[in-house]
């Protein structure tokens, strides 16, 4: 295990690194914008991690709660997995959110608008704050029954989210993905640092989820402990 | 535990309209969700107009989100009050062993304090036209169904999220942390609205629509969800 994840570190630093080759040296200037578009090969990125880490957060979320009666302990590692991925995911969705701000600022002129994408991150960003918040608040299984509810109520408030400020207004260009805006040179540039950002993230996930896991043994521990000194005392 | 199954004399009433008459009847006799919503909305109104100091024209675009505001953070104030009131005497562990479906607790809280939070928006209506000067130039009976809308949004999502934050440490905190960044669709939809009727320059269906799908979808979610939250140990 502790080979393995060397060499996923060693494997990430080189995505990383090539990634960066790419979006520096080998895709072409962008015509109008000029080197300032470059960002977006790290905007874009941070953006395919955090629907992924919150997608893994709302699984596992939902198998907490399937699992929490039948088999605690797999519930117990669900629980550790959505913990890191939520942390993770916001810290992408940081990313993405001051990427776009700092490509926003030559461009539009302005450090931030209210637009449809813009807003609806934002509240994304605000809704897992939230989730990460109650994880502070309370503790316990009762914590996680709580916070796995409050992952599945923001997931749902997603798509809502989406379409109330897509009605409201928009300003941001149109999706990269499927409106064919992008020429194929640039594709490395994004495929690259997408592939790092996602072994990094995963690597991240993964000492989070071990660091979460050791905190609950210890927990369950103490507990113990506790118990065997009362039964002592009642002996 | 004894696993034998205790059959049960079907209650004279729905459990339903059990629940909602003990929560009337407990307002009823303190009034402290309403007093304390109403003031504080009146004072939420207040300080905005003196803040803002509005002509008659910017008073129509920004009355509606002023109202809708003003609303959530009373509603607030209120929605903690719900489920403290469960806690003395170890109410809400009564509540838990009790054969009644968890799901006709929560509604019956949700219509209760639907009804506060209606009354006080309509004891607000009057003032708020006064004090903002204020004459709707679209139609105005689309109100009607616009405020109830939003009010249901908010209710459905703070009582679940107030019967939520309860089981934490500083619980009273919680609650806004919790329900504002949820009811951000539900809010922008009912001040759309409402402005769109004030102002009378924009069509305000497409807004209604969005206020009744997130009440449906949430209200469901919160039904599914509701036991999980009143049994979490």
């Amino acid at each position: 295990m502790k080979t393995f994840r060397w060499i996923w570190l060693a494997l990430t630093i080189g995505l990383l690194g090539y990634g960066f080759y790419q979006a520096m040296y080998v895709v072409p200037t962008e015509a109008t914008m000029g080197e300032i578009q470059r960002i977006f090969y790290y905007h874009l990125p941070s953006w395919f991690a955090m629907s992924l880490f919150f997608a893994v957060n709302l699984g596992a979320s939902i198998t907490y709660l399937a699992c929490r009666r039948t088999n605690p302990l797999r519930a117990l590692s669900a629980d550790a997995l959505a913990l890191a991925s939520a942390e993770i995911g916001v810290v992408f969705c940081t990313v993405g959110l001051v990427t776009g701000s700092l490509w926003a600022r030559p461009v539009w002129g302005i450090w931030w608008t209210w637009d449809e994408r813009l807003t609806s991150t934002l509240v994304l960003w605000l809704i897992y704050v939230s989730y990460i918040l109650l994880r502070h608040f309370a503790d316990g299984e009762q914590m996680r029954t709580l916070a796995a509810v409050l992952a599945i109520f923001g997931y749902i408030d997603v798509p809502i989210v989406y379409f109330s400020t897509r009605w409201w207004r928009t300003q941001h260009p149109g999706p990269v993905i499927g409106g064919g805006g992008l020429d194929p040179s640039m594709w490395p540039g994004i495929l690259w640092n997408a592939a790092a950002f996602l072994a990094w993230g995963t690597f991240v996930v993964g000492l989070r989820y071990g660091i979460e896991r050791r905190r609950q043994l210890a927990e369950q521990r103490a507990s113990l402990h506790a118990l065997e000194a009362t039964l002592e005392l009642t002996k | 535990m004894n696993p034998q199954i205790i059959t049960q004399p079907a209650p004279a009433r729905p459990y339903l309209l059990i629940h909602l008459a003990k929560d009337l009847r407990i307002e009823w006799r303190s009034k402290d969700a309403l007093n304390s919503m109403l003031f504080f909305s009146l004072l939420v109104v207040v300080l905005f107009s003196l803040a803002f100091d509005p002509t008659a024209a910017v008073s129509r675009q920004i009355s509606g989100g002023i109202l809708c505001v003003a609303t959530l953070f009373a509603a607030v104030t209120a929605l903690n009050q719900a489920w403290t009131r469960e806690l003395r005497h170890q109410m809400l562990d009564a509540q838990r062993m009790a054969p009644a479906p968890a799901s006709s607790l929560f509604l019956a809280k949700v219509v209760a304090n639907f009804l506060f939070v209606s009354a006080v928006q309509i004891i607000l209506a009057p003032l708020f036209a006064i004090f903002y000067n204020l004459h709707p130039l679209g139609q105005s009976w689309l109100l009607a169904l616009i405020l109830p809308l939003g009010t249901w949004a908010l209710v459905v999502n703070g009582t679940f999220f107030a019967a939520l934050s309860i089981r934490t440490r500083n619980r009273e905190l919680l609650l806004p942390l919790l329900l504002f960044p949820i009811f951000i669709p539900a809010l922008l939809g009912m001040v759309q609205a409402s402005t769109a009727v004030l102002t009378g320059e924009a069509d305000p269906g497409l807004w209604i629509k969005l206020l009744a799908g997130y009440d449906v979808i949430f209200t469901t979610a919160s039904i599914l969800l509701f036991a999980t939250i009143l049994h979490a140990e």
